[in-house]
């Protein structure tokens, strides 16, 4: 591998001390509202870890970049999964907007088996709907779908409204369940629910494992390392490049949380042996419920940059503690790496020292940390839109946190053991023995720990913030979405949209990451960014000159 | 096949859409409150709306978005969302410093029946609205229309709150274009230029969502009407307003409110239409049409004679919004097309009706609906191909399946760039949209022809 990356190496930002920053980007605001913003914007600590405010309301009018329950629930973690009807129940909006606009890939494996993701159901509430109720088109809604398609389970979505007028939609499903003979469920995931995506994202986690997950014992897939891969949305082709990685080394991946994921794989996840998760924030509740009801471990994992990946691999292997896997694991880094390791090396020469800052998702803002790293680039800022403190600070923070109402509002299942199949993957003393050698399941640290000293960690970024920052750091790039993309272009700084991509990807494991490389070098070093001004802008005296001549 | 599930066989649904071919009534509210200069258009309901809503228009034009959101969070849903929409008011006006902020409701302000007047005015008096500074509304529940009639509740909302009278007529023509591009907008405002007529063409997004790369971002660009320019719509000699379904109710409640009269014409896409534009333009403006705008006619007019051949009796399917899908059907039909598929997801029986006005001297069947999905659509081209679709991206998916030359039209269009700067409507646009017909129905002759049949020579 490359020369040791260091991400922790002092920032040579000049003068700028982040106290000052901090004070200017709340400076603007009305006294309550900066109140709440320095709670949100913290200069990280190395060694300990301040405490940041974070799934917390948003400012009414600050001109956040949340998005609500709906788009967790139905928009990032059941979407992707193809063989659903997923039948939004609500106005034309809510199913329209979530069309095919987040990525997702999915690859059927013959032209003949389901894929319903190319399409948009919904059950168009009128205002006729709204005063009288909504079931009754729900349930005819749902006739029509299982007419027409034949599905192996239909998804009903709540809307805003749709818990407003009080329609019994899992009544509804319960029924229609019943009648078809087909798995029918619903999902609470109005938009108000919360205070971004992430309560839908727990909403989706509780609803598909109440009513999927461990239905089938059948193991479908062989193997003797069996995985699944939780809150991996296969944004770009990201899962498959992690599949890749991960069937080249001989670990079966049987179901993925939810990227190109099926009705089938989620039925059968409980036979698998380890949960590893991407993204922590979307999914851990699955995996914590997988692990009380079935006795399957989780383990926090990221194929986002190269060396992580290895270390995701090498971390897989020891859990499995089999002597040819980790063999294989070691010879499919180093076969891996030899790409990896050549690009990476072509790109540093050009990026190193450069300057980042990510402002994304629940993990993303993380996890890409890494491959800015290997890159030689620094991150001088990041943040998420809609994690929660342990996503933050580590899950050592847990038990502190105090549920407000908006989490209240959230349904807790109680999970037991599942009699018949509840089976711990590992016993006490191999966990006991695990944890002496170093490994700990559940064991996220967060993104805190591993960003410099006097970096700015700001939670749930404003538009006005985000300009300040750029202002004030110039950065080479900026990660967010697509809302923020073309006011930062506009700036002259460019932009990279790390949750859809840009059309590009996957970014996940070797492949990804020099994709990443490439990318990032084609936009931090590209000459189209220095045509700004026009010849008569940047010397309009000579132009006087002729003029008077 | 990416849409393997869609059977030939029609059977009529009453309960499921599928595809839809419309969206919200938010979104065309923001769209149109984008249009106004310095204002900040303020979606009242969860965050989620917000965000969709700018992200689609983000991803239509590719240019910044911005506007905010009340953030509903369930006891904003259970108390009513006056201290959310409040508190928006007070931190858009310190932080952000618009002219105007136009909120819209969604599904949710309007089934709780938040009354977004009586808290405004309640802002007002607690001193949280600067001076010379407006909070305006529209009321736009997501149950209701579509996005197309979100887009015309918010421009009628200017009239509402600004249009005002001295009683002094004066020579200005009002435009309203309707859910056109920033490019329309535009050319738009060309053309009356080149007549020589002053106009206040409201909303206005041209140079807001076409801006320019300058290295600076500008929270309020250069573009839209302005709050003066909107006051003064109500002395205005007379108001042009294109297209019914979006224009019609802005122009008739500056008729009611200042008494402006008001002439409703169909967009002008294409030779008819825009003649019937120019031609209104210059009666009631009482001027007479300059040479320029022959040579643009008669530029298009050639294009059509010369071509002709291409088109004759090529079948069309057309996916859109209402307004611009019946001038777009008339153009087609003006030479010799015959567009037989016909679909918008916006509802309104009017629309059917003059579809098979337009329609009706093609000798095959036709169909359209009104408040009908993509789903049908593809079914009806399944039963009966066509030669060439036009509609938003989404279609890229029948056109795939099918194989049938596509041209993106409407919105959105997610996937290429292009509406933004060119535009379909006047002359020039309808030159514009030849040349894609032409490209469209050539690249297939090209591609499908055998290698004897591969001509060079048109």
């Amino acid at each position: 591998m490359a020369a040791m990356i260091d991400r922790r190496a002092a920032l040579d930002v000049g003068t700028i001390d982040p106290n000052t920053v901090k004070k200017e980007l709340i400076a603007a605001y009305p006294t309550k509202v900066a109140r709440k913003r320095a709670k949100q914007i913290v200069i990280n600590k190395e060694g300990e870890v301040p405490e940041i405010a974070a799934n917390t309301r948003a400012i009414p009018g600050i001109i956040t970049q949340r998005g609500c329950a709906y788009a967790g629930c139905k928009g990032v973690v059941l979407g992707p999964t193809r063989d659903f009807v997923n039948l939004t129940h609500g106005p034309i909006g809510c199913g329209f907007y979530s069309w095919l606009t987040r990525r997702n890939q999915t690859r059927p494996p013959t032209g003949e088996d389901p894929n319903f993701m190319t399409y948009c159901f919904s059950t168009d509430l009128q205002d006729e709907n709204i005063v009288f109720g909504g079931e009754k088109k729900l349930r005819a809604a749902i006739q029509e779908a299982y007419d027409l398609f034949r599905p192996k389970a239909i998804s009903v979505f709540s809307t805003c409204p749709v818990g407003l007028i009080g329609d019994d939609v899992h009544n509804v499903a319960k029924e229609m369940k019943e009648k078809l003979g087909i798995n029918v469920f619903a999902f609470s995931c109005e938009g108000y629910k919360g205070v971004s995506q992430s309560a839908g994202h727990h909403i989706a986690n509780n609803g598909i494992f109440k009513h999927v997950v461990g239905l089938d014992d059948t193991a479908a897939k062989e193997g003797k390392f069996r995985v699944n891969m939780l809150g991996e949305y296969n944004i770009g082709g990201d899962a498959f490049e992690i599949d890749r990685v991960l069937e080249k080394c001989g670990i079966t991946p049987v179901a993925t949380f939810s990227g190109n994921s099926t009705y089938d794989q989620f039925a059968r996840a409980h036979t698998a042996d380890l949960n590893a998760i991407m993204c922590h924030r979307s999914i851990n509740y699955v995996a914590e419920m997988m692990e009380k009801k079935f006795g399957i471990p989780w383990i926090k994992i990221n194929f986002i940059g190269a060396k992580s990946a290895a270390k995701s691999l090498r971390k897989i292997a020891k859990y499995f503690d089999d002597q040819e896997l980790t063999g294989r694991v070691e010879e499919v880094i180093a076969e891996e790496m030899v790409e990896v390791e050549k690009v990476q090396a072509e790109v540093r020469a050009r990026c190193e020292g450069k300057l980042a800052m990510l402002f994304v998702g629940g993990s993303r803002a993380h996890h890409y940390q890494d491959l800015f790293a290997e890159m030689g680039m620094k991150t001088i800022s990041a943040g998420y839109e809609f994690a929660h403190r342990d996503d933050y600070e580590g899950r050592r923070v847990l038990p502190g946190i105090k549920i407000d109402a908006d989490s209240r509002n959230i349904e807790e299942l109680v999970v037991d053991p599942d009699p018949d199949r509840y089976r711990p993957r590992k016993s006490a003393e191999q966990i006991e023995e695990l944890a002496a050698k170093g490994f700990f399941f559940k064991d996220y640290e967060g993104m805190m720990a591993e960003m410099a000293e006097g970096t700015l960690v700001i939670d749930d970024i404003s538009q006005y913030e985000t300009e300040r920052m750029i202002d004030i750091y110039k950065p080479a790039i900026f990660c967010a979405g697509i809302k923020e993309k073309y006011a930062i272009q506009k700036k002259g700084i460019p932009m990279k949209q790390l949750h859809s991509y840009d059309s590009g990807g996957p970014y996940a494991g070797f492949k990804g990451a020099v994709n990443f490389y490439e990318e990032i070098d084609r936009m931090v070093n590209s000459k189209v960014w220095s045509y700004l001004k026009a010849p008569w802008q940047t010397n309009p005296e000579l132009a006087a000159t002729y003029a008077c001549q | 096949m990416l849409l393997r599930h869609t059977p030939k066989e029609i059977r009529e649904r009453s309960a499921l859409t599928i595809n839809p071919a419309k969206t919200c009534q938010p979104i065309g509210a923001m769209y149109a409150a984008l249009g106004i200069h310095r204002c900040l258009p303020h979606s009242h309901g969860s965050q989620g709306c917000c965000a969709y809503h700018r992200s689609a228009l983000t991803r239509h034009y590719k240019e910044p978005v911005m506007a905010s959101t009340s953030s509903f969070t369930e006891g904003a849903s259970v108390f009513g969302g006056q201290a959310n929409l409040t508190q928006a008011i007070d931190t858009i006006f310190t932080v952000y410093d618009p002219d105007v902020i136009a909120v819209h409701t969604t599904c949710l302000s309007e089934t709780i029946g938040d009354d977004i007047p009586q808290i405004a005015r309640k802002a007002e008096a607690e001193g949280k609205i600067p001076k010379g500074k407006f909070v305006i509304h529209a009321n736009t529940p997501s149950y209701v229309g579509s996005h197309v009639t979100g887009f015309a509740n918010m421009t009628k909302a200017m009239v509402s709150y600004f249009s005002a009278s001295n009683g002094k007529r004066s020579e200005q023509i009002n435009i309203i274009p309707g859910y056109v591009e920033p490019s329309d907008m535009e050319e738009i405002r060309r053309i009356a230029c080149e007549l020589g007529i002053r106009t206040v063409i409201f909303p206005d997004t041209s140079n807001v969502l076409n801006r320019p790369q300058t290295g600076k971002f500008e929270m309020y660009p250069k573009g839209g009407v302005t709050v003066g320019a909107l006051m003064s719509t109500g002395d205005s000699k007379a108001t042009v307003a294109l297209g019914s379904t979006a224009s019609w109710p802005a122009a008739r409640a500056l008729d009611v409110k200042c008494n402006v009269h008001c002439e409703l014409l169909e967009l002008p896409i294409g030779l008819r239409a825009t003649d019937s534009f120019i031609d209104t333009l210059r009666t009631v403006a009482g001027v007479s049409v300059p040479d320029s705008i022959n040579i643009e006619r008669g530029r298009l007019l050639d294009i059509i004679t010369d071509m002709h051949q291409y088109f004759y009796h090529k079948k069309v399917g057309l996916v859109g919004d209402p307004d611009q899908l019946v001038s777009l059907a008339e153009f087609l039909v003006s030479i010799d097309m015959w567009p037989i598929h016909i679909v918008t997801g916006s509802p309104g029986k009017k629309f059917e009706s003059r579809i098979r006005e337009i329609t009706r001297e093609i000798p095959r069947q036709v169909n359209v609906r009104a408040g009908g999905d993509m789903f049908l659509f593809h079914q009806w081209i399944k039963n009966d191909p066509v030669d060439l679709m036009m509609g938003n991206t989404y279609l890229k998916y029948i056109a795939r399946d099918e194989d049938i030359p596509f041209i993106r039209f409407g919105f959105p269009i997610l996937d290429r760039i292009g509406h933004s700067y060119f535009p379909t409507v006047g002359y020039m646009g309808g030159i514009r949209l030849l040349e894609k017909i032409l490209d469209a129905l050539l690249d297939r002759k090209d591609r499908d022809s055998p290698e004897e049949f591969f001509e060079l020579v048109m």
